[in-house]
């Protein structure tokens, strides 16, 4: 079975929430309409179509959108070979969605992961502190509006951390540039 | 000597000293000689410093090479490399130190005994390298006292045997009754 025909299927069950699967070079993308529905779908991705494994969860800071994040899901089936994409959107008022450790026990580092780095909350995980940024740290450093440099804490008697010297930087690169030369990292002052 | 046995120590070394003043040509032959305890026991620290390994990225790999057989840190009195901070001499901070490990490598200098030294081995340790980033420790000198920094991306082995013989020297000269070191703010 092909991963567009098992997306079908998961369409065929959730066709009043789940969009028509999308190809893109070989790969599927399923896009959630209710967040809220998520542990249903995975639960039934993962006992009636073996989408046993579950790659990588990831979010995305659209920024200046609403709704302002996406979570997606790579899953896999280590039986049937096949990857499926499910993407959902998240608001940012509640910046929270229902954990999915109930059906992959792997999704708690990746949870964890997520609401360290852009501080979606996981409704029902079992252990949600931060996992790469130490405990007590205030910001979530990989959303739009938080600086590369970083910005000054102050924990006195734990921790702290000031901004780095960028000496006229971040030197960023754009993609698509015609040669080497404008594509070369160079100050890029974003526009806001 | 036709003496009568010394009645301690302190008689024996008084004994030991006007005899060596006196006659400095066969205090010499009979295998007596005169220095300071700040010179002897530098001597032994510094023919000895142990280190406590702190390999935190590529680095670390400099630090295996420094220790195998053919760059030997042996020959300095430092291959035994202390995987506790009870038993070692100098911390070698081998690698970028995050904000979340600072927490650690800050505790496991604290637990060091003095007298103790840091060896900052590399552009991240020392300054935070290429890692102009919120999540890097902008030199691991914001948060310990670094005695000898060591340039290099990574540092080739023979920079770090420079270092510690650097750091050998700086020992030498130490008085050994010095206070603990800090960090000034």
């Amino acid at each position: 079975m092909t991963a567009l025909e098992l997306a079908q299927k998961l369409k065929g069950k959730f066709g009043d929430v789940l969009a028509e699967p999308v190809e893109f070079r070989g790969e599927i993308t399923l896009k959630l309409a209710d967040a809220g529905r998520i542990v249903e779908v995975c639960s039934f991705a993962k006992s009636e179509l073996g989408f046993d494994f579950l790659v990588d969860i990831t979010s995305l800071d659209n920024y200046g959108d609403d709704p302002r994040w996406t979570i997606v899901y790579h899953l896999y089936g280590i039986g049937h070979r096949c990857h499926v994409r499910l993407k959902t959107d998240v608001s940012e008022e509640g910046s929270e969605i229902s954990t999915v450790t109930g059906v992959w026990r792997t999704a708690d580092w990746h949870e964890r992961e997520i609401y360290d780095m852009m501080g979606i909350r996981f409704r029902g995980h079992p252990d949600l502190r931060r996992i790469l940024m130490w405990e007590g740290y205030p910001y979530f450093p990989l959303r739009k509006d938080f600086p590369l440099a970083g910005k000054p804490t102050d924990l006195p008697e734990v921790a702290f951390t000031r901004p780095a010297p960028l000496e006229g930087g971040p030197f960023v690169t754009v993609a698509g540039g015609k040669d080497t030369i404008a594509r070369e990292p160079r100050v890029r002052i974003p526009e806001n | 000597m036709e003496k009568p046995l010394a009645s301690g120590p302190a008689e024996l070394f008084a004994r030991i000293d006007d005899y060596s003043v006196a006659n400095t040509a066969a205090a010499l032959s009979e295998g007596i000689v005169l220095t300071t305890l700040d010179n002897a026991v530098n001597w032994a620290r510094k023919n000895s410093i142990w280190p406590m390994t702190f390999g935190l990225a590529c680095c670390a790999i400099e630090l295996m090479a420094a220790g195998a057989s053919r760059f030997d840190i042996a020959r300095f009195g430092s291959e035994v490399m202390r995987f506790s901070p009870r038993q070692s001499d100098v911390m070698i901070v081998a690698g970028t130190v995050t904000y979340k490990m600072a927490l650690a490598v800050k505790r496991i200098y604290d637990q060091m005994a003095e007298p103790k030294w840091v060896i900052a081995m590399g552009a991240c340790a020392s300054t935070g390298g290429m890692y102009r980033s919120y999540s890097v420790l902008q030199g691991v000198d914001h948060i310990l006292p670094v005695d000898v920094y060591v340039a290099g991306c990574p540092p080739r082995p023979e920079a770090l045997l420079d270092a510690l013989i650097k750091l050998q020297n700086k020992v030498a000269k130490e008085p050994v009754l010095s206070t603990q070191k800090t960090v000034p703010a």
